[in-house]
């Protein structure tokens, strides 16, 4: 089951290996992780998307709220919130196909950020499923490089996680 | 102008501490030249990590956070088997390091360690002190943290020039805001009333009192719970003392090396009221121990210690205190049925075998049970680890006193330094020591600190010439074949006591163990007692 975590923390030096090692010390991969300040500077948010049985992360969740600098953690509960991952794709791009990759781009309501002669930069913000679709289009064309950030995520509606 | 290093003896004093344990070292050494100033008392041991045990030992007999320092690198490092010890078995503490200068962290320079790195799995929270000016809230924060909520230890890393800097005055804060840390201390009622549903439906119920019963200070309200609802206690091994060990209804400690009787009573039990234990797997090998239909109460103030272990039908998260008063409010008349707890009472004399003799030996489990009896009754006994601790558990007969040892990790060496500690914190008791003569030997050094502060310590060594428990896991699991348990080239122990001038004496037989002993009890010296064990006495 994948699971995402929403952990508000004091902003103060060493939390997030604080948090990494809870996953680390159980054998626990995460699979994706992304941090930033709030609206309050004193506070950050970490957000996590991790794989684990209904024990593991209840487990994890109760551990996360032991850590001192942590002030909240909530699981969002699937369907109910919105996530986001940004990536840039440097693509290998003939002249001839420069045009192909633009209009696969522009289907995929992605950005061409930076062209060079032999390839193309392309800018992609959407959820994880819909990146990695964006990838797959791309692949035939030769990926040089991807910059991937951790996925975050935030409540539908109303609801929201804050101090 | 106040420097740092005064600012760390003037948290100290406003926190009312009145010894710490130590070995000074480089990196701390303007802490240590201002203490010597100080009303606090500072007692050197012999090697760091005992400087842990003994702030341990100091915690839990005191009800207060012990407290432990040391220099930066290598003696930061010794410190962490102690810490990690009193992390697991939920003991407040404060562990002071010396740390290298700011401008030099990272730079691998001489007796450099990333302590705070290092440490971070077994403390409750840790601070590298990056200004002067902080000290006097991380000071307040982490006894804080320490002494509240699940106890455990803290950590404070403070590099040489934060201690050395001054600023313009000290000035101690009166109270704690962490917007992170606010312990949930009060019971559910719905949760407890849900529990006091399920005391009055059942018909086999026990109670399993660990560390939590002790920590909260509450002996004798646990004690009049159980009166009053005549449900039989069983403890785990950290929850002994929680009652007497002869009280009619105290079943004796449960696990793989616990009381048949205490086993045979949680397996059979239709509900299990859990109070702060957090049921590891040497109490509970398995959850198929219990029945299936059992229903767990389980009361702890960590909440991510219930459902960890053992499924959970009612969760109470809440100091065993608050939750106890409500329980004793709220459950009017209601018992367990008389047959059940006759039953189970009824086994206690029926299981009951007297351990066999071996001539020209000591029975350690006979002379731990007549132990108390020659005593005070608020004796303190720190047991090792090994065969000694399980000799220990299932038969001394504790009174009002406490029963010392470590559970969760095992830490072999750990009796005698915990046993300074203990002393310290309670120098009108006696404090007994049952160490065997592996464990004594992981910290016999620490006789210097005995005998140089005329510690009353009475120290009995079980010999057997061997890592008994070790011994013992071949005998059954690796076909006797005794791999690295005979002990080969002890010293001559007497001989040791003699060197640091302790009274000593040998004993072949209980008779004469107990003789020897009548002779001490009432003497303030140390004393060391080397009792000669049969080599194949078992554990239970």
């Amino acid at each position: 089951m994948q699971y995402t975590l929403s952990i508000l923390v004091e902003n103060q030096a060493g939390v997030l290996s604080k948090i990494s090692g809870l996953f680390s010390r159980r054998g626990f991969n995460i699979d994706s992780l992304a941090v930033g300040v709030t609206n309050n500077p004193g506070v950050s948010r970490i957000t996590i998307v991790a794989n684990g049985d209904e024990y593991v992360v209840e487990q994890l969740e109760k551990q996360l709220n032991k850590v001192i600098p942590v002030i909240k953690v909530k699981r969002l509960n699937e369907g109910e919130f919105i996530s986001r991952e940004l990536i840039l794709i440097k693509v290998h791009c003939a002249a001839s196909k420069r045009a192909e990759i633009i209009k696969t781009a522009e289907i995929m309501q992605a950005k061409i950020v930076d062209v060079a002669p032999s390839c193309v930069t392309v800018e992609y913000s959407e959820t994880a499923d819909r990146v990695n679709t964006l990838i797959d289009l791309l692949k035939p064309y030769g990926i040089r490089e991807i910059v991937r950030t951790g996925t975050i995520a935030i409540d539908r509606g109303t609801a929201s996680v804050s101090v | 102008m106040i420097s740092g290093a005064e600012i760390m003896v003037k948290c100290l004093e406003a926190e009312g501490v009145k010894v710490v344990f130590g070995y000074p070292g480089a990196a701390i050494c303007p802490f240590y030249d201002k203490i010597y100033d100080s009303e606090i008392r500072h007692i050197l041991v012999r090697q760091e990590q005992n400087a842990a045990h003994a702030a341990s030992g100091y915690s839990r007999c005191s009800g207060k956070p012990g407290v432990c320092v040391a220099t930066s690198g290598p003696g930061a490092t010794n410190l962490i088997t102690g810490i990690a010890t009193a992390y697991t078995d939920s003991i407040p503490m404060i562990a002071i390091t010396g740390q290298v200068r700011t401008d030099l962290l990272g730079r691998d320079v001489f007796q450099e360690a990333d302590i705070t790195g290092a440490c971070e799995p077994f403390v409750k929270h840790s601070y590298l002190v990056s200004k002067t000016e902080d000290l006097p809230r991380v000071f307040k924060e982490a006894f804080h943290i320490a002494s509240t909520g699940r106890k455990g230890p803290v950590l404070i890393d403070i590099p040489i020039d934060i201690q050395t800097n001054e600023i313009e005055s000290f000035e101690y804060p009166g109270e704690v805001n962490i917007i992170g840390y606010k312990p949930n201390t009060k019971g559910h009622a719905v949760q407890v009333k849900r529990a006091i549903a399920a005391i009055e439906k059942s018909k086999r119920p026990v109670i399993v009192a660990g560390g939590g019963v002790l920590s909260s200070g509450i002996k004798p309200k646990f004690q009049s719970f159980a009166d009053k609802t005549r449900i039989p206690v069983i403890s785990t091994m950290m929850g002994i003392g929680v009652m007497p060990s002869e009280h009619e209804l105290y079943l004796g400690m449960l696990g793989t090396h616990g009381k048949k009787v205490a086993n045979m009573a949680l397996h059979e039990a239709d509900l299990v009221i859990v109070c702060g234990a957090r049921l590891g797997d040497r109490a509970v090998a398995s959850p198929h121990q219990m029945s299936e239909n059992t229903t767990v109460i389980h009361i702890d103030i960590d909440p991510a210690e219930i459902g960890k272990n053992v499924k959970t039908e009612i969760p109470i998260v809440g100091d065993m205190k608050n939750v106890l008063n409500m329980l004793n409010e709220n459950i009017g008349d209601i018992k367990a049925p008389e047959d059940w707890t006759e039953t189970v009472v009824r086994w206690k004399s029926e299981y009951y075998q007297e351990p066999p003799v071996f001539d020209g030996y000591v029975e350690p489990r006979t002379l731990v049970s007549h132990l108390s009896a020659m005593f005070r009754s608020k004796a303190i006994l720190v047991a090792d680890v090994g065969q000694n601790q399980i000799w220990c558990a299932n038969n001394f007969r504790i009174r009002e006193g406490r029963f010392l040892t470590t559970g969760g990790m095992g830490t072999m060496g750990y009796s005698i330094p915990a046993a300074v500690g203990a002393k310290f914190a309670r120098p009108s008791r006696d404090v007994i020591v049952i160490c065997g003569d592996g464990s004594f030997q992981m910290s016999m050094n620490e006789l210097a600190t005995i005998a140089g502060n005329k510690l009353g310590i009475k120290i009995i060594i079980m010999r057997n010439s061997r890592l008994g428990m070790v011994r013992e896991l071949q005998d059954m699991h690796y076909n006797k074949r005794h791999s690295a348990t005979i002990l080969q080239g002890d010293p001559d122990f007497l001989k040791i006591a003699e060197a640091y001038g302790i009274d000593h004496a040998e004993a072949n037989s209980n008779a004469e163990a107990e003789e020897i002993i009548k002779g001490i009890v009432n003497s303030d010296k140390p004393f060391i007692l080397v009792c000669n064990v049969y080599p194949d006495t078992p554990s239970i």
